[in-house]
């Protein structure tokens, strides 16, 4: 009896102890003081040191997106900074490339606030909003790609460019114990300024996509950041070449519900791939897009279809029908938006049929 | 037990008794961070650093407060938690005030929180009664030792790079199976010294 107290008293102490150090020494050797932020030349910002660029900018509302969370697992929270973030860290190495570093490009998560400094990001991160949503709907699109609808907070609006993306923050549940952000492309059109839209397919084992197909339920709230992404619509009178795969599919639908809305005349076709029939999803609503846009063709192209299928339509992945139905490449321009398997195999054939590899914009994942 | 002088243990803490190669201590850093030779030298560096001292602290800790207090066998929890205060206060003492070492050797050190290498150290030198100044050599040499396997590691891995290793292999399972090779060889320094 005499031991337990005695060793628990004991251990509780050190660790007091430790702690106390450790305190210490944050309020005092780990303090920078108040250190100034210069963002594009224009912007001033007053904060405090000793944290993280990232975390810091967040603090501040301007969102660098970050799908680990500032562990510096995932390279995307790269910034330029011009002036006073220090040497570059190893950590970041195997992040950057020679373009990256020519740039003075940094992982902000692992540059840390310790004097002025300066930098620069896109003038568009400075529309990232957060935002507290609530799920209104969801659809089953195939067994494994769900279509899911939030509502923005009373008041809230979003304003991005048809083809951007969003984060969604996975939070803490049974089986996951770090909260991860997520990036989906928003499958809605933007004049749609309170609610979102997102194609979100199941991934096995996937943090964010577990949660969102096995836990997530109407009504259920939701924490998103954005919009993000130098893939959207181009406005110019180039006939457009669209190609998706499974949940790809999402950022071609806001830039056709955009076209479609805005009554936009150019001449539009999407190729659709998937293994099987039952893989494709909203068939009726491009047959309808047909219909009722300027020059819209749709067509779906199957890799695994068997004569039971009865299927008539084209066989073979995506870059075998833009390879039969795309004559040339003479002012045209291309919106991919898939794994990077079918990307590189699309960007192949189109860059063979002759437009050139700056007009073809896509999204890898 | 013979007196054994620290210069002894020193080298046996490299040679025959290392870290790595007789008691595979520490083996997650040393896969991780032995693609390299500098960064692998930067870690080796940071290691023995963090073993000195740590072992220091440990041995005042244990003989000190744990002992006089028949309190021996929380010395597994209460060293866990000493080396990880100091890993951290060293960080930021590093980093505010000795930046360039910092650069070359801080970002490391959350790294070796959780190195098992600089607990077993710790735990050794309680086992096999060390008194202070023969701790602080084998601490040293446990350092060195590491340092220098993971170096080799690394100038071997930069040369396996080259070589068609099968595919199921290539990364930490070709690398184990030169750790394997390694060790093999340093029984051969076994004949010098001997510390049990």
């Amino acid at each position: 009896m005499n031991s337990i107290l005695v060793s628990t008293v004991i251990f509780t102490m050190m660790s007091a102890i430790f702690a106390l150090l450790l305190t210490i020494a944050d309020r005092t050797v780990n303090n920078y003081g108040e250190v100034k932020i210069t963002i594009n030349d224009e912007k001033e910002l007053n904060v405090k040191g000793g944290s993280s660029l990232l975390s810091t900018l967040i603090e501040e509302k301007i969102f660098i997106p970050s799908a680990c969370g500032g562990k510096g697992t995932c390279g995307y929270c790269k910034v330029e900074v011009q002036d006073g973030g220090g040497p570059i860290l190893a950590t970041e190495l195997p992040f950057m490339s020679e373009e990256d570093l020519a740039n003075h490009k940094r992982l902000s998560c692992q540059c840390k606030l310790k004097q002025d400094i300066k930098i620069h990001i896109p003038e568009e991160l400075f529309n990232v909003r957060e935002y507290d949503a609530v799920v209104e709907n969801i659809t089953d699109l195939t067994e494994t790609i769900k279509l899911l609808r939030f509502r923005l907070p009373e008041g809230a609006e979003i304003s991005f460019k048809p083809g951007q993306y969003v984060q969604l923050k996975a939070p803490l549940y049974e089986g996951n114990d770090e909260e991860v952000y997520r990036a989906y492309s928003i499958a809605s059109s933007p004049s749609n300024k309170k609610f979102l839209e997102l194609v979100i397919g199941y991934v096995p084992q996937g943090i964010a996509t577990t949660y969102v197909h096995r836990h997530l339920e109407i009504g259920d709230p939701v924490y998103i950041n954005g919009p993000f992404g130098d893939f959207y619509y181009q406005d110019n009178d180039r006939e457009m070449v669209m190609a998706a795969t499974g949940t790809g599919v999402a950022p071609i639908l806001s830039l056709l519900n955009y076209m479609k809305e805005n009554d936009i005349k150019r001449k539009a076709r999407f190729y659709f791939g998937a293994k099987k029939p039952e893989d494709l999803f909203m068939l009726d609503y491009f047959k309808e897009l047909e219909e009722t846009m300027y020059d819209f063709k749709f067509i779906p192209s199957l890799s695994r279809v068997t004569e039971e299928d009865n299927w008539t339509g084209e066989v073979g992945r995506v870059d075998k029908a833009i390879n039969k139905f795309l004559e040339d490449g003479d002012n045209k321009e291309a919106y991919l938006c898939g794994n990077a398997p079918m990307i590189d195999s699309v960007v192949q054939v189109l860059t063979s049929k002759g437009i050139p590899e700056e007009l073809i914009y896509y999204d890898k994942f | 037990m013979i007196e054994l002088n620290p210069m002894i243990i020193f080298v046996a803490a490299i040679f025959t008794n290392n870290m790595i190669f007789s008691n595979f201590l520490g083996m997650c850093s040393y896969i991780a961070v032995s693609k390299e030779i500098s960064t692998s030298l930067g870690l080796g560096e940071a290691v023995t650093f963090v073993l000195a001292c740590t072992s220091v602290i440990n041995y005042l800790i244990y003989y000190y407060i744990l002992v006089p207090l028949n309190l021996e066998f929380l010395r597994f929890i209460i060293f866990i938690v000493s080396i990880a205060a100091f890993v951290q206060l060293l960080e930021m003492i590093l980093e505010r005030y000795l930046p360039n070492l910092y650069y070359a050797l801080g970002i490391f050190l959350p790294l070796i929180t959780v190195n098992c290498a600089i607990l077993g150290v710790s735990l050794f030198m309680i086992i096999r009664n060390y008194t202070f100044l023969q701790s602080f050599a084998f601490s040293i040499g446990a350092g060195v030792g590491w340092t220098l396997a993971i170096v080799a590691l690394a100038g071997i891995r930069q040369r396996i790079k080259l070589d068609s290793v099968p595919a199921g292999l290539r990364g930490p399972g070709i690398a184990l199976i030169t750790t394997g090779l390694m060790a093999l060889a340093f029984m051969g320094f076994s004949g010098i010294v001997q510390i049990q």
